[in-house]
């Protein structure tokens, strides 16, 4: 997992709401292994055809939207299936934050843990921005998880809500586990008042 | 009530307001093994294996038994992981060919582990199901999978609360499916995002375990990763007795202690939705979100007359894919295939009601009809009723247990443009196979598909029509 303070980058908009990590990541890449490339994956089905040639319509597809790092999709973005598949998928392929009205609540926290930034914006403020995004291809968005600020490509400044641990873990590059291992004390403790397994 | 189970989980807070809750049940299945590999990488084991348990149940193949019928590598490779994981960790696993394996959402239950009053995690956003039994069940992603394992414990933010209350008698032919179905056509998919659900109400109380298990499990259909009822009478009628509930005078002070679990009278809610369930006629979606649910007597929907242009849009790309005309007649929608099973409608009663509707009567002329049970001992316990028979002299495909044609990750898929009757949870673009088109609703209205060739409303075979 990168680092992460501050990037500026090329937006992928999503117009769709209510966008399903099965769209993200097909269920049949599942079985991957996670040392797979699942970049290659990301919207797969609307990606490419069975013969795995590339829809020319599909907006990843087309050529200024190709080097997107951040995603801006309508509200109840990575709904459904709980598969951190959808989010390595994203992370592979190069995105590092994903904007939106709201996410699904797994996606959410998988996207915490993976260093992908979940940005939740107004819903009209992410809709100006897909529609600016739609009418000017290519154009670049800011993302800075210190300060917790969003740049729109016309210079608007939107903050937005971090976890503070969260956000400590994605800018450091580090992981929520270690800090917990470091408590095993009061988990020993938590159970020990807590009883054996019920039976 | 959820703050009740919350609350006596909790080992401490973060000053962010994240609780660390201790987690008393961790399922796990043949999507686990990512979250093995980083424990692994780091040098860690499972805290508490007594507290885990496993059964494959997304890969393994329903027509056999045996994993070298599986002829994919990747898929074999999944399930012998978990068994490999598994006996190093010393995990109680359910696994192929052993009598109790399932789908993991209807094991737990079966199984008497999933108990009131506690809380359940598993790599899998259907795990909300298990609230059907009391308990706060929810849905992780594959890195919190191993942090439970490393440390039996999970960082959460406490969800808003929302109760959706359902009182009114269900008229027949109308399942706990059809209520899910027009709750979440009511509420929308996202409806419950950030909430816990708390599902009330006479009609709610009426259903049987298994019907509160078909609604719980579809509460992440909503938005919501947590869904439940309050333990009752049939709560504790289902549990006892089964292999892992408290037994003799465990059992009475374990009934003792989940009977204070309910929510106060007072409780407050952050949102409240009610529904008349008197009303509801047998519920089909046309569309590609499970919010895109009607009655079975309805037309498909025209995306001239959506609220917004936004709706519009999603109306035309669903219909599209779908392949239909709007203003059809719903029954007048020929269906290919037939699938009744999974997490959702995969129990006992499911098999039963399907059954009763398809006895003397055969699969329609061209449609491949499948009943795949959720667990084996289902499948047993259907066999000793005749249903298998039931289903097979009609023309059904009698299947071993597993999750099947839900996810389509085993190779049971439905063929590009092909149309399903399904019991499972999802009808997203491609959830079945690619290209597929999926149908969702109750176990007797898949039955009837099956029988006339097209969506029917069960309540006219019933009526022997
Ligand atoms: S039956 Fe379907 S929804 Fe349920 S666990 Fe299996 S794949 Fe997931």
């Amino acid at each position: 997992m990168d680092q992460l303070d501050r990037f500026e980058a090329v937006a992928l908009p999503i117009a769709q709401a209510n966008c399903d990590t099965d769209q993200i990541a097909p269920a049949r890449y599942l079985q991957k292994p996670r040392s797979a490339d699942f970049g290659r994956f990301l919207f797969a089905d609307r990606r490419f055809r069975a013969d795995g040639t590339e829809i020319d319509d599909f907006i990843l597809n087309r050529p200024a939207y190709r080097p997107a790092r951040i995603v801006v999709a309508a509200r109840n973005f990575g709904c459904g299936s709980s598969r951190e598949h959808a989010v390595w998928a994203l992370y592979d392929y190069g995105i590092r934050a994903a904007i939106a009205p709201s996410f699904g609540d797994i996606f959410y926290s998988n996207c915490l843990k993976n260093g992908l930034v979940p940005v939740a914006l107004p819903e009209e403020a992410v809709q100006e921005l897909i529609d600016h995004l739609i009418a000017h291809p290519g154009d670049r968005v800011t993302v800075d998880v210190v300060e917790q600020t969003v740049v729109f490509p016309d210079g608007f400044t939107h903050a937005f809500f971090l976890d503070p641990f969260a956000k400590h873990c994605i800018v450091k590059g580090l992981d929520e586990l270690d800090f917990t291992l470091s408590q095993s004390a009061a988990i020993a403790a938590f159970e020990r008042g807590y009883g054996p397994p019920e039976r | 009530m959820f703050d009740k189970i919350w609350d006596s989980h909790r080992i401490m807070s973060r000053e962010d307001g994240q609780d660390l809750l201790f987690i008393d049940r961790h399922y796990i299945h043949d999507v686990t093994e990512p979250a093995f590999r980083l424990l692994r990488e780091r040098g860690l084991t499972p805290r508490s294996p007594d507290r885990i348990f496993g059964t494959p149940d997304h890969y393994v193949p329903t027509h056999s038994r045996q994993a070298t019928a599986i002829n994919d590598p990747e898929r074999r490779t999944m399930i012998e992981a978990l068994t490999r994981d598994a006996a190093e960790s010393g995990i109680t696993l359910f696994g192929l060919g052993d009598p109790r394996q399932g789908i993991v959402h209807v094991v737990g239950p079966e199984q008497g582990l999933s108990l009131p009053g506690m809380t359940i995690v598993c790599a899998d956003s259907h795990t909300s199901t298990h609230g059907a039994l009391g308990a706060l069940a929810f849905g992780i992603g594959a890195t919190e999978v191993g942090h439970v394992l490393a440390t039996q414990s999970l960082w959460q933010r406490r969800p808003r609360r929302m109760r959706i209350a359902v009182d009114g008698s269900l008229a027949a032919g109308v399942t706990a499916k059809d209520v899910v179905l027009a709750i979440i056509a009511k509420i929308g998919v996202a409806g419950a995002v950030g909430h816990a659900i708390e599902y009330a109400g006479s009609t709610i109380a009426g259903l049987t375990m298994e019907g509160r298990l078909t609604l719980c499990n579809m509460s992440i259909e909503a938005g919501g990763r947590v869904g439940f009822v309050a333990p009752d009478d049939t709560t504790f009628a289902y549990l006892h007795g089964r292999p892992y509930a408290p037994k003799e005078g465990a059992w009475d002070r374990a009934v003792v202690r989940w009977r204070g679990l309910a929510s106060d009278a007072g409780a407050v809610f952050d949102h409240e939705v009610t529904l008349d369930a008197a009303n509801l006629a047998p519920m089909v979606t046309w569309g590609t979100t499970p919010e895109d649910a009607l009655p079975v007597t309805s037309r498909v929907p025209d995306p001239t007359n959506a609220p917004s242009l936004e709706r519009r849009e999603a109306m035309t790309r669903a219909l599209d894919y779908m392949g239909l005309t709007p203003g059809t007649p719903l029954e007048e929608v020929p269906v290919d295939r037939v699938f009744i099973g999974s997490c959702t409608n995969g129990r006992i009663e499911d098999m039963r009601g399907a059954a009763a509707v398809v006895k003397g009567r055969k699969v329609a002329a061209g449609v491949d009809a499948w009943v795949v049970p959720g667990s084996e001992l289902v499948r047993v316990q259907a066999e000793a009723e005749g249903l298998d028979r039931v289903f097979t002299e009609a023309g059904f495909q009698w299947r071993y247990a597993g999750c099947s044609m839900c996810l389509a990750t085993n190779g049971d898929t439905v063929a590009p443009g092909q149309r399903c009757a399904s019991t499972s949870n999802r009808n997203f673009v491609g959830r079945q196979g690619a290209g597929a088109r999926t149908h969702l609703m109750s176990p007797a209205m898949a039955a009837a598909a099956a029988v006339t060739g097209r969506l029917s409303d069960v309540r006219r075979l019933m009526a022997g029509a």
